[in-house]
């Protein structure tokens, strides 16, 4: 019975009111910190006693995080601002709808009523090893249970696996890389901003993290520009149910086509590595190709070069040959 | 499987409960309402240590003021306490129910300011200055029922009915947002909330004839 056991362990909660007091707040408690946005992968952790964080700052009082500001430069997304609210908003469907259209498949409606775009691009992953508090490579210990030939590993990774297989599990990331979105992060020292793609980072940098931020860091703000306003935009996701769950795979991509050939595209997929991909060899090799069946044929082909299937991902590979393919030339019109 | 059927003394049980005055939901209630302290002593008791930090538990506990259902309440709250908790255990608002605990199946779904949330994954103290609505506040202060429950009693949506309170307060507050949703649309909108008696097509006819009455309101 969940009555007893859903009180967790105490902390220290701060409740900043400005980014300025935030900041101040991470930079006194360092590593000790933990951040909490919407709360909904914090509460995993915290219920089931795998991360016992002394102090936990809250987020949600902080007004200048919330809210999405439209301008002649693109879009600039508060961190805080909740995934309805960006699935809802005007401007964003009707020039930028690869996000909106990813933001309205996360999880269940309550969880994007509450969970924030700065939360679910800096949600850790979901294997399951790993968050049942598993000893492994990413929890500091010396083993992966997932690459193992009994581990289970349906949903796990393709690409970029170094001792730890597991995936990113966002939805939004793919379709932020594919509209070359700016992520600003403050900390005490200052504010700085990196591309969408330079914000992930793969075991090989850093195998207990899926992002940059370091201590005291806190993402504030996504900024689209308005470069690719108004493309030709796909967004797919695969998953086994139509609610809750997170992608077995998604891709994304942002396309101008020009007199029937492709002038520029910028392309992306999640989980099938442990940081969200940019298909960089997808990008170069249908830039100037027709947008047609043989190019989408061609990038699926290239886009899969150099997977490597798990015990029981095998799948995957197809699955994003065919994505991308759709991505390229567009799905076949449903039955 | 035989030796835990006992059809005699289930009926003896069923018999006795009978000829008590007291139900054992009024007694619960009683307890919570009646006793903060005995109900705040026994999940004392039975928390689990805080780490790295002397004193019990509920040494964190700071006297807030939550508006629930249009009323303030004023309640002791643990800086790690879930909403679904206060709401269950402090303030003997059962009619939230907590089910997995872990966002996942929705039974303790509430409106904050209108917008369905999962209780057990909000901190309490970060709801404070807003407005909560549980199954509670949707009646009229004379008993008339909300258009949506009158449409789950008109319809009998539910078989066991544990996950009701929860579908309820997702479609009144997607109704808030859609009032003439499809089928197809009330579906997506309740699609946070799980129901394990698989009761969905019953429990889409309660809501949709739940909207119809909403929009006569």
């Amino acid at each position: 019975m969940a009555v007893f056991r859903d009180v967790m362990p105490a902390f220290d909660l701060l409740q900043p009111d400005s980014v300025a007091e935030a900041t101040r707040l991470l930079d006194q408690n360092g590593a000790g910190a933990w951040i909490m946005a919407g709360g909904l992968d914090s509460f995993d952790w915290l219920k089931d006693r795998i991360k016992k964080p002394q102090v936990l700052v809250d987020l949600s009082g902080i007004g200048e995080l919330k809210g999405i500001r439209v301008s002649s430069d693109g879009v600039e997304i508060g961190a805080m601002t909740t995934l309805t609210e960006i699935a809802d908003h005007p401007a964003i469907q009707k020039n930028y709808s690869v996000l909106s259209d990813a933001v309205s498949v996360v999880a269940s409606p309550q969880i994007r009523n509450q969970g924030t775009l700065g939360g679910n691009v800096s949600q850790d992953t979901r294997c399951w090893y790993y968050r049942g508090g598993w000893p492994c490579y990413r929890a500091g210990g010396n083993i992966c249970y997932a690459d193992t030939p009994v581990g289970r590993n349906r949903e796990h990774a393709i690409f970029g696996a170094d001792r730890c297989v597991a995936v990113h599990p966002s939805d939004s990331a793919p379709a932020l890389i594919a509209l070359d979105a700016k992520f600003v992060i403050r900390s005490a020292k200052g504010e700085r901003t990196v591309d969408a793609e330079d914000y992930f980072i793969g075991p090989d940098v850093d195998i207990t993290r899926l992002n940059i931020l370091g201590p005291g860091d806190l993402l504030t703000a996504i900024r689209i520009p308005a470069a690719w306003s108004g493309a030709k935009f796909y967004f797919e996701k695969i998953r086994d149910r139509n609610v809750w769950d997170f992608p077995l795979m998604n891709v994304a991509s942002a396309m101008e086509v020009n007199g029937g050939s492709i002038s520029r595209i910028r392309i992306a997929a999640s989980a099938v590595a442990p940081r969200p991909m940019r298909l960089r060899n997808v990008e170069d090799a249908v830039t100037g190709k027709p947008a047609n069946a043989s190019t989408g044929e061609m990038a699926g082909n290239l886009a899969v070069q150099g997977a490597v299937p798990l015990q029981f991902n095998g799948y995957k590979i197809p699955l994003m040959r065919n994505l991308v393919k759709r991505a390229i030339a567009g799905a076949p019109e449903a039955a | 499987m035989a030796e835990w059927e006992d059809p005699q003394g289930a009926a003896n049980s069923r018999d006795s409960a009978q000829s008590k005055t007291i139900t054992r939901r009024r007694f619960i209630l009683g307890v919570i309402a009646g006793g903060a302290a005995v109900s705040a002593a026994s999940y004392r008791f039975l928390a689990p240590p805080s780490h790295g930090r002397s004193g019990s538990s509920g040494a964190g506990e700071r006297l807030i003021t939550l508006m629930v259902n249009g009323k303030p309440r004023h309640v002791d709250v643990m800086k790690q306490e879930t909403l679904a908790f206060t709401l269950r255990y402090k303030l003997g608002l059962t009619g939230t129910k907590l089910g997995c605990d872990r966002a996942e199946c929705g039974s303790c779904t509430v409106l904050i300011d209108d917008v369905p949330s999962y209780s057990c994954s909000v901190l309490t103290h970060t709801v404070r200055g807003r407005n909560v609505t549980t199954i509670e506040g949707l009646a009229a202060p004379d008993g008339t029922l909300h258009p949506v429950q009158k449409g789950v009693v008109d319809e009998q949506g539910f078989q066991c009915a544990f996950c009701m309170p929860g579908f309820i307060m997702s479609a009144v507050g997607y109704l808030k947002k859609n009032p003439n949703p499809t089928r197809a649309e009330m579906a997506q909108g309740v699609s946070g909330n799980l129901c394990r008696c698989q009761d969905y097509t019953k429990i889409l006819d309660a809501l949709m004839r739940g909207a119809e009455y909403t929009r006569r309101a």
